[in-house]
C-alpha cells in the first residue's frame, strides 16, 4: 500500500478499513451476506432475475417506481430501528463503572446513522414513495410529467442508501450527529471517511429527491385530468404540490452547503472552519434553511394522508376543503421562516429570537386549523375504524402533545432550558413517530389493496397498531422526564443512578415498538398468505373518493384506458353518485413510455464515483466521473423512449375488468 | 371503546407534570433558571386550552359517530360552516397572541446578554453591586472557568457565592459545545473564536453539576464540571486558599497551550494566578506563539478593502497603487 501508484487507485482504503474486532458489526455483516445469498439463490432458482431487471430495475412505470420507494423505506427502517434499539440499551446499562457495550466511538456512530437514516432513507422514500404512486393516480394521468427522471431519481436516493449501509462494514460512519456541524465534522476533528460517507451518500440522494421533486411538480401542475382546476384537486396531491415545491426550493442549499464542507475538507477552503475567516455559525444557518422546511416535506404529505382517510372512512366531504388547502400553503410558506428555532442558544439578540420564536407559534394556527378540520370531518360521519382511520386517530391524539412541546420549545427563554435536551428529543419523535410514520402505516394499509389488489390483514395490523401506540408513550414519557431532569442527547454514560428507572421504561417501551414493528413483517407475510380471502375485486375497497379508487386494483399499466373528465373535488365520490358508466369500448392505442437501463446504470455510476471520493481515489473517481457523464450522453442519443399500447390490448385488459366487476354485482 | 389508549393519555400527561415537578428544569436554585421554568408552566397551561378540549373531541366524535351507532346524525355533504370556520382559526389565533405577547416580553427580559435587574422575586439588585465576572472556555473535553477579579483559574470545577449575580463570558478552543447548569440558568453555546455571554445568579447553596449539552465529539459524555454555590464568605474563603495552595501554578500562555490539548475525564486542576489578557487571546485564537490574531487579520482586510474601494472611486488613485500594493505587502 505504501506505492503512490497504489494510493492513486486505492486512496485510504485498505485491509485495516474493515471492521474484524467489532463483533456486533461482523455478526450483522455475516447475517446480511447470508440473507443476500439466500435471495440471491432464490433469484436464480426462480429465475426471477429477468423480471426483476425488466418489469422492475428497469421499470419506469410510477407504480412501480412508488412500490421500491416503499420497499426501499421500509428495510432502512430495520436499519435505523436496531439502530434506535441499541441506543435505548446503551443507555439502560452505562452506568457509572459500567461502561456499556458501545463505547463512544461506535455509540456516536449510531446515533449519527440512527438520525441520518430515518430522516433521508425512511421518512423521505416513504414520503417519496407514497407522491409517486398515488398522485398520478389521483390526477387522472398516465405517468408522471418525466418517467425516465423517476427512475433515475429513485436510483440515485437507492445508491446513497446503499452507500450508508457499505459504511457499516467498510470504514466508518460520521460521528457528528445527524446533521454534521463543524467544526466537529471539519477535517481537523472527523479526518477519517466517516463524514465523507455523509457528504457523498446524500449528495447522491439529494439529486434524486431533487429530481423526484421537479418531477412531481410538473406533473401536478400540466398532467391533470380535465376539470381538475387547482381547487379541485385532491388534498394528498395539494399537498404533494406544495411538499415538492418546499423540495425544490430547499434542497439546492442542503447540495450547496454540504458542497462547501467537502471543499473545506477535500481542498483546504475556510467556509466553516474556525481560522482564516471562517465561521461554522454559518453552516449551521444554511443547514437548518433546508433542515427545517425538511420537516414540513416529511408531514405535509402525511397531513394530505389523514384528510383523505378520514373523509373516505367517514363516509363524508372533507370539511373546509379551502381553508385546508390555504391552511397546506401557508405552511409551506412559514416553513422557510422559522429556521433561527433551532439554535436560540447562539446568543441572537432578544428580538431575532423572539422573532424567529413568534413565526414558528404561527405555524401551529394553520396546524391547528388542520386538526379541526379533521375533527369537523368525523363531525355527523360515519366513522369505520378500519387500521387507516385507526391510525389517524391516533395520530391526532399523538400529534397535538408533540406540537404543543413544540410551541413550547419555540419560546426562546423555555428553549434555553431545554434545548439540546431529552425533552427535544422527546418532542420531535412525538411529532414524527406521531405525524409522519403514523401517517405513513395509515397511507399503507389505505393504499395497499390499490397496488397489490387485497387488503392488509386486520389482525396482525392492529397487534402492530396497538403495540406502537402503547409503545410509543412507554418510551417518550420518559424521555420527556428524562428532559426536564436535565439530561441532554448524545450522550453515552451517565453517573446519577437516579436516571435509571426511566432509561429502563423507556427501554421497555421500545421492545414494545418492537414487537409491533414485528408484528408489522408478519402482517405482511400473512396477508400474502391469505391473499385470496383479502382480495379486492372491485378495485374500490373502501368506498373511496378520489379517481384512485376508480381503477381495478392493482391499476393497469396505462392506469385510466380514457383520461377521467372532472366535475367535483371528491370525483370518484361524485361519479359514483351520478351513476357512472365504465365505457366498455371504443378503446384507442395508449402512448407510453418505454422502460430504460439507463436510470440504473448512471446512478450506479455515480454511487461508484462517490465510494471513490469517499475513499480519495482519485483515477477511479475521475473515470467513474466521466463514465456517469458518458452514459448520460449516451442516453440522450436513446430515441427509443415510447411505445404503444394496442388497443386490443387495452379493450382484453378492460374486458376482464368488467368481467371482474360483473361477478361482484 | 376502539381507543384505549387516548383515554390513559390524561393519566399519562399527568405522570409527566408529576415527573417535571420534581425535576432540576421545573425546580432550579437560580432565579434566571425558575423564571424559565415559570414561563415553560404558563405556555403548557395556555396551550392546554386547546389541546384538551381537541383530545376530548376527537375521542366523543370517534365514539359518537362510529359507523355502528346509527343513531347519530349522518351528514355526507356536510362540509363547511363560517362559523366553525372562524373558531377554528379564530382560537388558535388568540392562544398565539398571548403567547407571541408573552415570547416577547420573556425573551427581551431574561436576554442571556441583558444585565439582571434582580436577585430573585423579591429582591431589586442594588445599585452598587458588581457581578461577579467568570470566563468560561469550553475545551476539549474539559472546562476551564477564570476568575480575573480574583486571579484565579479551575478546570471542571466552578464555584460561584449565593445571590450575587454572575455574568459569564464564554468561549471555546475548537469544538462547539454549550454551557448548563440546569440548576443555575438557560444554556448558552460556547463557540471557538466567538464570545457569548450569560448573567445568572444563584439563591441557594448547592452543589450539582454542569455539562456540555451540544455534542462536541469523543469525550463529549464525560464533559462535565462540579457547581457549587456557597455562601459568599466560604466563596471568599475557597478564593484564598486557592491562591495559597496553588501560588506556584499560574495559567500563563505556556500552561495553556498544554491545557489546551484534547483530554478526557479530566480532575478538577485550579490555578493561583494567571496571565492577564489570556481570554481575549483565547477569543482572538493568538495564544500560540507566532499566531495572528482574528482581530488583526480583521483590521488588515479591513484596510485593503478600503483602499481597493477609493481605487474604484477615484481613478486618479490608481497612479498610488504601485506604492499601495508595497504596503499590502508589509500588511501581510
Amino acid at each position: 500500500m505504501s506505492q503512490p501508484t497504489d494510493h492513486l487507485i486505492f486512496g485510504r482504503l485498505g485491509w485495516d478499513a474493515i471492521p474484524y474486532h467489532e463483533p456486533i458489526l461482523m455478526a450483522t455483516f455475516a447475517a446480511v451476506a447470508l440473507g443476500g445469498l439466500v435471495v440471491f439463490a432464490l433469484l436464480t432458482k426462480y429465475r426471477l432475475w429477468g423480471t426483476l431487471w425488466r418489469d422492475w430495475i428497469t421499470s419506469i412505470d410510477h407504480k412501480k417506481i412508488g412500490i421500491m420507494y416503499m420497499i426501499l423505506g421500509l428495510v432502512m427502517l430495520l436499519r435505523g430501528f436496531a439502530d434506535a434499539v441499541m441506543m435505548r440499551m446503551q443507555q439502560m446499562v452505562a452506568f457509572g463503572d459500567n461502561a456499556g457495550f458501545l463505547p463512544p466511538h461506535h455509540y456516536d456512530q449510531i446515533f449519527t446513522a440512527h438520525g441520518v437514516i430515518m430522516i433521508f432513507f425512511v421518512a423521505m422514500p416513504l414520503v417519496t414513495g407514497l407522491m409517486n404512486y398515488v398522485v398520478p393516480l389521483q390526477i387522472g394521468a398516465r405517468d408522471v410529467a418525466f418517467p425516465f427522471l423517476n427512475n433515475f431519481s429513485f436510483w440515485m436516493t437507492t445508491f446513497g442508501a446503499i452507500l450508508v449501509m457499505i459504511s457499516l462494514f467498510v470504514g466508518e460512519f460520521a460521528r457528528t450527529g445527524w446533521l454534521a456541524y463543524p467544526p466537529l465534522s471539519g477535517i481537523l476533528a472527523s479526518p477519517d471517511v466517516g463524514v465523507d460517507y455523509y457528504i457523498w451518500s446524500l449528495q447522491i440522494a439529494g439529486v434524486g429527491t431533487l429530481l423526484s421533486g421537479v418531477n412531481l411538480v410538473v406533473t401536478i401542475v400540466k398532467m391533470r385530468a380535465p376539470g381538475m382546476s387547482l381547487m379541485k384537486m385532491p388534498v394528498f396531491t395539494w399537498t404533494s404540490l406544495c411538499t415538492n415545491v418546499l423540495i425544490i426550493a430547499v434542497f439546492p442549499v442542503l447540495t450547496a452547503t454540504l458542497a462547501m464542507l467537502s471543499m473545506d475538507r477535500m481542498f483546504g477552503t475556510n467556509f466553516f472552519t474556525n481560522d482564516l475567516g471562517g465561521n461554522p455559525m454559518m453552516y449551521v444557518n444554511l443547514i437548518w434553511i433546508w433542515g427545517h422546511p425538511e420537516v414540513y416535506i416529511l408531514v405535509l404529505p402525511v397531513f394530505g394522508v389523514y384528510s383523505e382517510v378520514a373523509s373516505t372512512f367517514s363516509g363524508k366531504r372533507l370539511f373546509g376543503y379551502t381553508s385546508m388547502v390555504y391552511a397546506t400553503v401557508v405552511i409551506t410558506i412559514l416553513s422557510y421562516l422559522v429556521w433561527l428555532h433551532h439554535f436560540f442558544t447562539m446568543g441572537s439578540g432578544a428580538s431575532v429570537n423572539s422573532f424567529f420564536g413568534i413565526t414558528t407559534m404561527i405555524i401551529s394556527i394553520p396546524t391547528g386549523a388542520k386538526i379541526f378540520n379533521w375533527l369537523f370531518t368525523m363531525y355527523k360521519g360515519r366513522i369505520r375504524f378500519e387500521l387507516p382511520m385507526m391510525w389517524t386517530v391516533a395520530f391526532m391524539c399523538t400529534f397535538v402533545v408533540g406540537g404543543m412541546t413544540g410551541v413550547l420549545l419555540a419560546v426562546p427563554p423555555a428553549d434555553f432550558v431545554l434545548h439540546n435536551s431529552l425533552f427535544l428529543i422527546a418532542h420531535f419523535h412525538n411529532v414524527i413517530i406521531g405525524g409522519v410514520l403514523f401517517g405513513l402505516f395509515a397511507a399503507i394499509n389505505y393504499w395497499f389493496p390499490k397496488a397489490f389488489g387485497f387488503k392488509l390483514d386486520p389482525f396482525w395490523g392492529k397487534i402492530s397498531f396497538w403495540c406502537w401506540q402503547v409503545g410509543f408513550w412507554i418510551t417518550f414519557v420518559p424521555v420527556y422526564v428524562l428532559g426536564l431532569m436535565g439530561v441532554t442527547r448524545r450522550v453515552s454514560h451517565f453517573d446519577d443512578l437516579s436516571l435509571k428507572p426511566w432509561f429502563w421504561a423507556a427501554g421497555i417501551g421500545t421492545a414494545i415498538i418492537a414487537v409491533g414493528v414485528l408484528a408489522m413483517l408478519i402482517q405482511f407475510g400473512v396477508s400474502f398468505m391469505r391473499r385470496k380471502q383479502l382480495r379486492d375485486v372491485s378495485g374500490d375497497p373502501w368506498n373511496g373518493r378520489t379517481l384512485e379508487w376508480s381503477t381495478s386494483s392493482p391499476p393497469p399499466e396505462y392506469n385510466f384506458a380514457f383520461t377521467p373528465v372532472v366535475h367535483d373535488n371528491d370525483t370518484w365520490a361524485d361519479m359514483k353518485e351520478n351513476k357512472y358508466q365504465r365505457p366498455r369500448s371504443g378503446f384507442v392505442d395508449i402512448h407510453m413510455p418505454a422502460n430504460t437501463w439507463a436510470g440504473f446504470t448512471i446512478a450506479a455510476l455515480s454511487a461508484v464515483c462517490g465510494f471513490a471520493l469517499i475513499w480519495h481515489m482519485w483515477i477511479i473517481a475521475v473515470v467513474f466521473f466521466f463514465a456517469t457523464v458518458g452514459a448520460t450522453i449516451v442516453h440522450t442519443f436513446n430515441y427509443k423512449r415510447d411505445f404503444y399500447v394496442k388497443a386490443d390490448h387495452v379493450a382484453k385488459v378492460e374486458g376482464e375488468r368488467t368481467r371482474m366487476l360483473e361477478s361482484l354485482a | 371503546m376502539n381507543h384505549p389508549f387516548v383515554r390513559r393519555l390524561p393519566a399519562l400527561l399527568l405522570l409527566l407534570l408529576l415527573g417535571g415537578c420534581n425535576t432540576v428544569v421545573m425546580n432550579p436554585s437560580g432565579d434566571v433558571a425558575a423564571q424559565e421554568a415559570r414561563l415553560i408552566t404558563i405556555s403548557t397551561v395556555l396551550m392546554l386550552l386547546i389541546i384538551v378540549p381537541v383530545i376530548i373531541l376527537t375521542l366523543l366524535f370517534a365514539w359518537k359517530y362510529r359507523a355502528a351507532n346509527k343513531d347519530a346524525e349522518y351528514a355526507p355533504n356536510w362540509d363547511h360552516s363560517t362559523v366553525l370556520e372562524l373558531i377554528i382559526w379564530g382560537a388558535p389565533l388568540l392562544i398565539i397572541i398571548a403567547l407571541g405577547l408573552l415570547t416577547w416580553i420573556s425573551t427581551h427580559l431574561l436576554d442571556p446578554y441583558r444585565p439582571l435587574a434582580r436577585i430573585d422575586a423579591k429582591r431589586p439588585l442594588a445599585a452598587d453591586v458588581k457581578p461577579l465576572e467568570v470566563q468560561v472556555v469550553a475545551m476539549d473535553w474539559k472546562w476551564l472557568f477564570i476568575y480575573p477579579e480574583q486571579g484565579i483559574a479551575t478546570v471542571n470545577e466552578f464555584v460561584a457565592p449565593v445571590d450575587r449575580p454572575i455574568s459569564f463570558k464564554l468561549t471555546a478552543t475548537q469544538m462547539m459545545n454549550s454551557f448548563y447548569i440546569p440548576e443555575l440558568a438557560g444554556q448558552i453555546y460556547a463557540m471557538p473564536a466567538m464570545q457569548t455571554q450569560l448573567h445568572a445568579v444563584s439563591n441557594k447553596v448547592v452543589h450539582s453539576e454542569g455539562f456540555s449539552a451540544n455534542y462536541s465529539g469523543r469525550g463529549f459524555s464525560d464533559m462535565r464540571f462540579k457547581y457549587h454555590s456557597v455562601p459568599t464568605a466560604e466563596f471568599d474563603q475557597w478564593v484564598q486558599s486557592t491562591k495559597a495552595a496553588n501560588a506556584a501554578l499560574k495559567l500563563d500562555r505556556a500552561n495553556y497551550l498544554v491545557l489546551e490539548q484534547p483530554s478526557e475525564k479530566d480532575p478538577i486542576k485550579r490555578f493561583g494566578d494567571i496571565e492577564p489578557g489570556l481570554f481575549n487571546a483565547i477569543v482572538d485564537r493568538c495564544v500560540g506563539p507566532g499566531k495572528v490574531c482574528i482581530s488583526q487579520m480583521h483590521a488588515a482586510d479591513a484596510a485593503r478593502a478600503k483602499i481597493v474601494a477609493e481605487l474604484c472611486n477615484d481613478p486618479r488613485a490608481a497612479q498610488n497603487t504601485v506604492s499601495l500594493k508595497k504596503q499590502n505587502v508589509a500588511t501581510n
